[in-house]
């Protein structure tokens, strides 16, 4: 089933997205189709089978508690799309 | 209706930065407190594309420690969450943080409130990641942009979520209190407030007191709160808030509210309607955190005695007075000085005496100058053998004082501070004689008041010898030998 547009205007605004009309329409036909591929797959019975959070394996991989300095820092700040002294500058914000 | 027909209920999440050297994802310095701004960054930190993290393994432990010390469970298996939200104190466009399943579960704080002792239940304990830091203006100059230092960002915290159990904004004092001085007791964290190492947003609410145990009024999330008062205050300004705009029939509105220390009042920062969604899923970058009962197991082994069991042992152990030993736990340091300085003498010192010098003499100083313990110039052996020299009799309390602060200037034993100054205590019967002898010729009046039987005259004899002395003359002994001489 289709989401509404009301639910692909909230969406939008949380991943930042300006869309037009017509995408809003377009978008909840194929998000719709996708969320009913998901309700299929959801029919399956997997009561013998582990939640998977993910599918790196269950191993720890540690770094140990050790300080090494990045000596690139400086380029960092150089590629950012502004800066101002030792700061990355963006828009106002204000919460 | 008056505020008195309703319950507070008040909840706390506090965030404690782990005491590890280095961030919980990338090798850079997790203290970088003062450092210029964006000189300990990276590429995982500043969420450059590629860029992968790896988990601190100290991070963990510290965490598993703090953990045990609240009587949380640690979970054999924890997964680590992204928490998306679009701000630039946030690089990556998410945090790492834990959400489905935190590492810690339940747990309890015991804390004193009206003299009684209650139990805070927690709710969860998780790991995250902390923010970088924005600023708007520089100086009270509005800039045309926000800055952003990412120094901060990717530093581990640990966020500890109590249940709605405080009933007080004094309680809530009290459990902040309390939890500070257990992550301080078990160098989870220094909790440093200023530095930004333990951070408090607490939740409240109220409801008619007919409903107690019953449903949750509606409650309100206050952030921004610096300082333990600030939570107080903050809090108690909610409350008579909420009490009015039920007591005129209105309702609460779900939303969260910043505290303003200077207007001393809380403001609506955004509604629920506004709040974020964060649309948590599992961190793909990194596999579930597995810790064993074997590790578990090896960190408690370590963990130090707790101040609860260790203000009990202090007092069945030295007699101490609640106050004492209230002062003394209030810093792990401070009550390691002690025992140590206990220990250090064969016999042990008066603990009363040498607990009344660390929480007078010492503390005093120490604070004048802005010193932790482990700074102090005076060793605890050598304030305690200064404790000895006084209970022997070597010294008076007053010259202990002078030589305390000779020991505070040049870090030196009391013994060879009193040797070298002649300060010690003269107690021997020839050279005190003496003294008395000249200070009954030159006090011939007392000295016949005494004769006739007025004993309280003999204090201006004692007076005089101690002038003659120099303060050397051991009084006590010089009052007893007033007394035999003019009997």
């Amino acid at each position: 089933m289709a989401l509404s547009e009301k639910e692909i205007e909230h969406v939008a605004i949380l991943a930042r997205l300006e869309i037009s009309a017509a995408e809003k329409t377009r978008f909840g036909k194929e998000l719709g189709q996708i969320l009913d591929y998901v309700e299929k797959i959801k029919g399956l019975d997997t009561s013998r089978v582990d939640p998977t959070a993910s599918v790196l394996g269950d191993e720890d991989v540690f770094r140990e508690d050790a300080v090494r300095l990045f000596p690139g820092a400086a380029a960092l700040l150089d590629n950012a799309p502004d800066k101002e002294g030792p700061f990355f500058k963006v828009k106002k914000v204000v919460e | 209706m008056s505020p008195e027909i309703f319950e507070t209920v008040i909840g706390l999440e506090v965030h404690i930065q782990l005491g590890t050297e280095s961030k919980l994802f990338c090798a850079c310095s997790a203290r970088s407190f003062g450092a210029a701004a964006n000189s300990n960054v990276c590429p995982v930190c500043t969420g450059q594309p590629g860029a992968l993290p790896a988990l601190n393994r100290r991070a963990v432990q510290l965490a598993i420690r703090a953990a045990l010390a609240l009587d949380c469970r640690v979970a054999p298996r924890s997964v680590f969450a992204r928490k998306n939200y679009f701000y630039p104190d946030l690089p990556k466009g998410y945090q790492i943080s834990q959400f489905e399943h935190p590492y810690g579960l339940g747990g309890a704080l015991e804390i004193e409130a009206d003299g009684r002792v209650k139990k805070i239940n927690l709710e969860r304990i998780h790991m995250e990641e902390d923010a970088g830091k924005l600023m708007h203006d520089i100086g009270g100059e509005k800039l045309d942009g926000s800055l952003v230092d990412l120094n901060r960002a990717g530093v581990p915290l640990i966020e500890i979520v109590s249940k709605p159990d405080l009933g007080a904004p004094a309680e809530a004092y009290q459990y902040l209190t309390t939890l500070k001085t257990v992550l301080q007791y078990v160098e989870v964290s220094k909790c440093d407030m200023e530095k930004g190492e333990m951070r408090c947003d607490a939740n409240v609410s109220l409801r008619p007191k007919e409903n107690h145990g019953g449903r949750l009024g509606v409650k309100v999330e206050v952030k921004n709160l610096n300082s333990f008062k600030a939570v107080q205050s903050a809090l108690e300004y909610e409350i008579e808030r909420q009490a009015k705009v039920l007591g005129s029939g209105g309702r609460v509105a779900q939303e969260t509210r910043l505290w303003d220390a200077d207007l001393r009042q809380t403001r609506c920062m955004r509604s629920k309607e506004e709040a974020h969604d964060y649309r948590y899923f599992p961190e793909p970058d990194l596999p579930p955190l597995a810790i064993s009962a074997k590790w578990v197991e090896e960190v408690r082994a370590e963990l130090p005695e707790l101040p609860q069991a260790r203000r009990r042992r202090l007092r069945e152990e030295y007699g101490l007075s609640a106050y004492d030993i209230g002062v003394l736990t209030a810093q792990r340091a401070l009550a390691d000085y002690f025992e140590r300085g206990m220990r250090s003498q064969t016999p042990p010192p008066s603990a009363k005496l040498l607990s009344n010098w660390i929480t007078t003499e010492l503390l005093g100083r120490l604070n004048a100058g802005n010193l932790e313990v482990a700074q102090s110039p005076v060793s605890t052996e050598n304030l305690a053998a200064l404790t000895a020299l006084i209970e022997n009799g070597s010294i008076s309390g007053k010259m202990a004082k002078e030589v305390f602060g000779r020991m505070w200037s040049t870090g030196r034993a009391a013994g060879d501070i009193v040797a070298e100054a002649g300060l010690s205590q003269v107690s021997d019967d020839g050279l005190l004689r003496q003294w008395i002898e000249t200070a009954i010729r030159e006090n011939e009046k007392a000295a016949a008041d005494v004769r006739g039987g007025k004993t309280r005259a003999v204090a201006a004899i004692v007076g005089a010898v101690m002038r003659e002395s120099r303060g050397k003359a051991n009084p006590a002994k010089v009052n007893q030998l007033i007394l035999e001489i003019l009997k």
